[in-house]
């Protein structure tokens, strides 16, 4: 792909991915609106994000149609965050049962 | 311009090359291409990458003080409700700020299609409708902020609803996230006048409307997991 043309790709398929991204939206504002509780919830809702992260990146960025060397130099590095996620989430809880234990 | 390098690289082999200061340089300049993309397509990739570890962090925080606390976090979903013909609508303005942007990124990924078949009136048209979505967008979230602020009584070190840690999560994020719209607005306003005025017809090359788009399509990515994270979780 040279620069001169770039990324073209039909509208049709913009309009498709916009109106997925709508109805997605709106699933997870009735998840919030029907009162979906618990493990239900937390899976439905992140389901949602990832679906409409995956969309925005895949298709408005382009991401789908670039060279993998760009795509794993962006998608990779993320990933370790999972790792800071994971610390975090052990920290918290611990720091939440300390104080459990001292202020309650 | 093109992706095939039509610099030769002096055919040194490593051994050859000198050794010290000028062996590094000549190590460092040797020509290559590893994305074959424009320097300013992979520069807004990687500016984009530094960002997606702002965000982050911001989140991770915001997730380690919500786990960490004892106090109850407030109910978002009753925080951010709207008062519309007598009843209370959960979540209702943040909703419609949700779609407003879903909606600027598609005028937008139109702008682009647009400057690359060389239609630069409907492609600046289209982008000024993205930045029009991005004010309201803005708009919609200093009301927010003033009804949090002055009605609610929320602060970032406290609110009389639960968790003190309730205003500074909410501040920090979504303050910052205002902040990166309200830069792409005034980004959207600068290409699209220098879209009109036929700054980029001379070389032809209209990727920087598709820069400016991966920098917009980054902020409607970052408020998908705000929505999901802060607002629904």
């Amino acid at each position: 792909m040279n620069p001169v043309s770039g990324q073209q790709h039909p509208i049709g398929l913009y309009l498709k991915i916009w109106g997925l991204l709508f109805v997605l939206s709106t699933m997870s504002y009735l998840v919030d609106y029907f009162h979906v509780e618990s493990y239900l919830r937390w899976a439905l809702i992140v389901a949602f994000m990832l679906l409409k992260a995956g969309l925005i990146v895949a298709v408005f960025m382009h991401m789908a149609w670039e060279r993998l060397s760009l795509v794993y130099a962006i998608l990779v590095p993320p990933l370790c965050l999972l790792v800071l996620v994971g610390l975090m989430a052990a920290e918290g809880g611990h720091t939440f049962l300390t104080r459990l234990q001292f202020f309650h | 311009m093109n992706n095939t390098a039509t610099i030769a690289a002096t055919p040194l082999s490593p051994t050859l090359a000198a050794s010290g200061w000028r062996g590094l340089i000549a190590d460092w300049s040797s020509d290559r291409q590893a994305f074959h993309v424009s320097w300013g397509k992979a520069m807004m990739w990687i500016f984009l990458l530094s960002d997606t570890f702002v965000f982050s962090c911001f989140l991770t925080g915001y997730m380690t003080v919500r786990v960490s606390t004892t106090v109850p976090w407030p109910n978002p979903s009753e925080v951010f409700a709207l008062h519309v013909g007598g009843a209370d609508i959960p979540l209702l303005l943040i909703a419609i700020m949700t779609f407003v942007l879903i909606s600027s990124s598609g005028t937008m990924a139109m702008a682009v299609n647009f400057a690359y078949r060389g239609d630069r009136v409907n492609a600046a048209a289209l982008m000024l409708v993205t930045a029009t979505f991005g004010e309201l967008f803005v708009g919609m979230q200093a009301f927010e902020w003033s009804k949090l602020i002055l009605e609610e009584g929320v602060r970032p070190w406290g609110n009389p609803m639960g968790a003190a840690q309730f205003g500074s999560a909410f501040f920090m994020i979504t303050g910052f996230h205002g902040l990166h719209v309200s830069a792409g607005v005034v980004f959207l306003f600068t290409v699209a006048f220098k879209l009109m005025r036929g700054d980029y017809d001379k070389a032809g090359n209209y990727q920087i409307v598709e820069i400016a788009g991966l920098y917009w399509h980054f902020v409607d990515l970052v408020w998908v997991f705000i929505f999901a994270l802060f607002y629904l979780w």
